[in-house]
């Protein structure tokens, strides 16, 4: 991608302005998040960078907030009810979205551009409008405040993912591989677990990880539905910073970072380990 | 193998339509009896209705009336995993997934077969296409042509009766597909597995097949062997898509025994031809005449028609020349002359004295 021996004055000076725009955009996009992480090991209670630690002197450096943070009772909880909710929803809203998306993808489905768009809306309402909505119905059904609610409400925002992702890889899928497959002699149920299913994976995978990301640092519908028990990590952290102004926050985001990474890594690992033995991408 | 002898009416179509929208129908009352271990070609052209006849026999597709019966039961209510009809698919539709040899033991795993058995059958068939050595590989790695010989061997492993192909050479280049028609047959031959094979390629349906049924317009225009279909074609429709074809049209101006004298048209003069398929005297008609049945300055005397036409233009085509004459006002008629060294020279403009018998001459429907 060099300069070619050809390139005018006016050309060169373009090739390295959009370079110097594009690290401008990288750094206005990553400096808030990376500038957590060094802050999360202040020694004081601070968020700000201290004289010890702009020196690099060990003194200012310290553990503490992950102590602080480990040794919280409500910050843990918040851990183990983000991921239960999230799980929960990621498996809700990938069984139902895959499904939908298949049902989607038939020649013969009438009113396909109808329910496309039901099924897309909770992505295209505003949040806060969903999120009012479902306070006023979960309460009238006894389902504010609890657990289920929850996890049907951030079901609801991740099977749209799900739907897209799915119904994406479908529009590759070859159909007559599923009449190959009766041909053969396979009832549809084994086709679809045997054909399908391993053929979509893929595009499952990811929507499933958008479903989990989603519920994961969503907080909107938590304030209006969740009750203190069901306090999710973003919940726990916006009441840590009206409340008592403290790094642990920090903390938690950089854990959160390095997480969320990890996981997106991983699961996109796995999606090309099976796209490749499934034979859809040389290699 | 073939019809002769061979129990009638294994698959039969009884007065099948088809329609997608309930207004046209894209399948016409068909009835068509295939007998058991016959290879059925069904030829067409795009949108005759072939391919949706094949998905009616494949459970694909519903038939809108009519039963669709195999081995004497109607088939109509049952649905594609219960038929237990092999089916090869024009892109192989081959799992990308799977290994070749995951690919053919599928069939066996569904009908519960064990690992040994498995083993056993999938051997079998593989070397049976000669890719004895490819089970390990999954489709993406092999060439066109032996993702091709992958499917029929997946179509055969399970041993059907019946073997539905949706024009599986389509996609091969042309020796390949010269190459796996031979195969195809042979396989066919040693089995004895019935087969019904839908193609838009003439010379296939002629190479392959003890049946052809030539559809058009959702109907059969004409069943019949090969060799019948290309020597006696009963309608226009038929002549003109089955191998190459002289087209004269005229008036029928005189009918004697089989023979009918034909008045052409623009006053271009009269031919004597064989009856086949005109209403009476003073009917339009149209004349089918094989380019290969034309000579060139024949005997006085030796054939009842005799024209001139001037050479318009010569193609080289090897083992043969065509030449593209202009005869009594058609300036498409095309004579096939031997590329033989005892052969004449031939040169654009040249008047030559061309002859056909009056058997090579078919006065078929106007169309």
């Amino acid at each position: 991608m060099g300069l070619p021996p050809y390139a005018s004055t006016g050309e060169r000076i373009w090739y390295y302005a959009f370079r110097g725009i594009c690290i401008a955009i990288f750094f206005f996009l990553l400096a808030p998040i990376l500038i957590m992480i060094p802050l999360s090991f202040n020694a004081q209670p601070f968020f700000t960078f201290t004289r010890e630690m702009l020196t690099l002197q060990p003194e200012g450096f310290s553990l503490r907030w992950y102590r602080d943070f480990l040794g919280s009772a409500s910050w843990l909880r918040s851990i183990q009810n983000s991921f239960i909710i999230g799980a929960a929803a990621t498996v809700l809203a990938t069984t139902l979205g895959t499904l939908a998306a298949l049902g989607l993808s038939r020649a013969q489905m009438p009113f396909k551009g109808l329910i496309m768009g039901i099924l897309i809306s909770p992505i295209i309402v505003p949040l806060i409008i969903s999120a009012a909505g479902m306070f006023f119905f979960f309460s009238s059904v006894n389902l504010a405040q609890t657990y289920i609610g929850v996890i049907l409400a951030h079901t609801a925002l991740g099977v749209p993912f799900v739907v897209i992702t799915v119904t994406a890889t479908l529009v590759g899928f070859d159909e007559s591989l599923t009449r190959a497959a009766a041909s053969l002699g396979a009832s549809p149920t084994r086709t679809f677990f045997k054909i399908t299913m391993p053929l979509i994976l893929p595009g499952v995978i990811s929507g499933a990880l958008f479903a989990f990301i989603t519920s994961f640092d969503e907080i909107v519908i938590v304030l209006f539905v969740a009750g203190v028990e069901q306090r999710t990590i973003p919940r726990e952290m916006w009441s840590g910073i009206r409340e008592q102004i403290s790094p642990t926050i920090l903390a938690v985001a950089t854990i959160l970072v390095l997480l969320s990474i990890a996981l997106l890594t991983t699961v996109e690992l796995l999606r090309r380990r099976s796209e490749r033995i499934r034979g859809l991408s040389p290699g | 193998m073939g019809a002769n002898g061979a129990e009638s009416g294994f698959v039969r179509f009884d007065r099948v339509q088809k329609s997608y929208d309930g207004e046209t129908l894209v399948v016409k009352d068909l009835n068509l009896d295939i007998a058991r271990g016959e290879f059925m070609t069904m030829l067409g052209p795009s949108g005759s209705g072939k391919t949706t006849c094949l998905m009616m026999l494949a459970g694909f597709e519903t038939a809108t009336f009519g039963d669709i019966l195999l081995g004497g039961r109607p088939i109509n209510n049952i649905p594609p995993h219960k038929r237990g009809i092999g089916m090869v698919f024009q892109n192989y539709a081959l799992f990308p997934h799977m290994t070749v040899g995951e690919n053919l033991s599928f069939p066996l795993e569904v009908r519960g077969m064990g690992k040994a058995d498995r083993e056993a059958k999938v051997k079998r068939a593989l070397d049976m296409v000669q890719m004895g050595a490819f089970s390990g590989r999954r489709p993406a790695q092999l060439s066109g042509g032996q993702q091709q010989r992958i499917a029929l061997a997946r179509a055969l492993v399970f041993e059907p009766d019946l073997v539905l192909m949706d024009e599986p050479l389509g996609a091969l280049d042309k020796n390949l597909r010269e190459r796996m028609q031979y195969e195809i047959k042979h396989i066919h031959n040693n089995l004895g597995v019935t087969v019904v094979y839908v193609t838009h390629d003439q010379t296939e349906a002629l190479t392959m097949s003890d049946k052809v049924a030539v559809f058009d317009d959702g109907k059969i225009q004409q069943l019949a062997p090969p060799d019948d279909l290309y020597e006696r074609p009963e309608n226009a429709f038929v002549a003109a898509f089955i191998g190459e074809n002289n087209t004269l049209r005229g008036t029928v101006t005189r009918i004697e025994g089989d023979a009918c004298t034909v008045k052409l048209d623009g006053k271009a003069g009269e031919v004597v031809a064989l009856r086949v398929n005109v209403e009476g005297e003073g009917a339009k008609t149209t004349l089918s005449l094989r380019p290969e049945r034309v000579h060139i300055a024949p005997e006085n005397g030796r054939f009842p028609n005799t024209f001139d036409g001037r050479v318009e233009e010569l193609i080289y085509l090897g083992d043969h020349i065509r030449v593209r004459v202009s005869l009594a006002g058609n300036d498409e008629f095309i004579v096939k002359v031997p590329n033989s060294t005892s052969g004449r020279r031939i040169s654009v403009g040249e008047t030559l004295r061309l002859g056909w018998a009056k058997e090579d001459c078919r006065a078929l429907d106007p169309s």
